[in-house]
């Protein structure tokens, strides 16, 4: 009888750390010593229903890969920032020019990556930062568009984004951008797939939650791109999105369409107060 | 030559004498094992760094040699003690003949 008791509470006591392994953890994420990033904020006022804290995919990553971002020479996301800054030099296309001829130094872009995906007043819609970068390289620089999920292009938008880093994301939800940011927010909360699953039903209801295997983040993408040691790359936005639909067993979105495109504006919206993070470590 | 094989070194510019330093060296490089086959069914020929070596004031730190099955842009992380002033020399040796060397100097403080 008391054996049986104390395999019970035995039991008991396995079954605790496994639950308090999947929650966010209270570490500070400061990188190379000195640059502060904020992982946790209040949520945004659209979000005050749903959620209190927003809180960046960071903590809930373990101790060992929160240690890779918190040193840019051993995060090796770095390595592909070195390949866009040969990129960002390189003379490309009909035009004969680079990133640099018009931007100068990719410094420029600090800020950039906070407030996209932008509403683009000439074009009329809502654009990412890729459909950005490849429109300079179609309009300007008269060269071959780049696949939207390709490396060139993960790595350029790294180099881009690694400019604004520490800032706070803050993307506009209102004027004319706001029907785009509504269309987001209907697939957000869509369910598709076999598996009848919506963005919420993980990422809202159930982060801190195993899914299997792994810890459900809030789906922030203030560390986009993110460095995968799953895949060892750099991933982009879309290329997440895709994959996390394809969880569903649904028929994916197009990357770089239309619909991934308001989904990107909604979730970035969601984390409006995370510092930008990317390029980020994640496994 | 490879592309895109850039070396990277991070040390310490001051250590006390004797002092047992952490180096991180890692150098992109694609490692492309001579396993795998293109489009057409032939074999992609063998392109890794084969060796790497640390010297410090011409006598040898670290020494590796390293086989087909190391994965892409290889970092290597070991502790050093640094008994004088001097200049560490980071070496790589590709099969193509290419030897990329970095230097980073450390005063006693």
């Amino acid at each position: 009888m008391k054996f049986k008791a104390r395999t019970a509470f035995a039991a008991l006591l396995l079954s605790v750390p496994a639950v308090a392994f999947a929650d966010a953890d209270d570490d500070k994420l400061v990188i190379n010593g000195d640059l502060e990033i904020v992982t946790k904020a209040p949520a945004p006022a659209h979000l005050s229903d749903s959620l209190d804290e927003i809180m960046s995919g960071w903590h809930f990553r373990s101790d060992e890969t929160q240690a890779l971002e918190m040193d840019d020479f051993d995060n090796p996301g770095m390595i592909f920032v070195d390949q866009a800054i040969e990129a960002w030099n390189t003379v490309e296309g009909a035009a004969g020019k680079s990133c640099a001829s018009c931007h100068e130094g990719p410094e420029n872009m600090a800020g950039v990556r906070a407030v996209y995906p932008k509403w683009n007043e000439t074009a009329g819609e809502v654009r990412t930062l890729e459909m950005q970068v490849n429109d300079c390289r179609t309009s300007r620089m008269e060269a071959d568009a780049w696949k939207y999920t390709g490396g060139d292009m993960a790595s350029m938008v790294a180099l881009v984004t690694l400019q604004s880093r520490g800032m706070p994301v803050n993307v506009a939800i209102d004027g004319p951008a706001q029907a785009t940011w509504e269309q987001g927010k209907e697939l957000y909360y869509t369910r598709t797939g076999q598996l009848d699953l919506s963005c919420a039903s993980c990422h809202e209801q159930n982060y801190g939650n195993m899914i299997r295997a792994d810890h459900l983040s809030q789906g922030q993408i203030n560390g986009f791109p993110a460095y995968r040691l799953k895949n060892s790359k750099l991933n982009s936005v879309h290329a997440r999105f895709k994959g996390c639909v394809r969880d569903t067993r649904a028929e994916t979105f197009k990357p770089g369409g239309p619909e991934f495109t308001a989904l990107e504006l909604y979730v970035a919206s969601r984390g409006n107060g995370l510092s930008v993070e990317g390029p980020s470590v994640r496994n | 030559m490879a592309e895109g094989v850039k070396p990277r070194v991070k040390a310490p510019k001051k250590a006390s004498a004797g002092e047992a330093v952490t180096i991180k060296t890692l150098i992109s490089h694609q490692m492309e094992s001579g396993q795998r086959k293109n489009k057409d069914g032939s074999i992609i020929p063998r392109s890794i760094i084969n060796r790497f070596t640390c010297e410090f004031n011409g006598k040898s730190v670290i020494e590796v040699v390293m086989e087909a099955a190391i994965s892409t842009n290889p970092y290597f992380e070991f502790e050093a003690v640094i008994p004088e002033a001097g200049d560490m020399v980071f070496t790589w040796y590709d099969d193509d003949g290419s030897v990329y060397t970095e230097t980073k100097s450390v005063a006693i403080s």
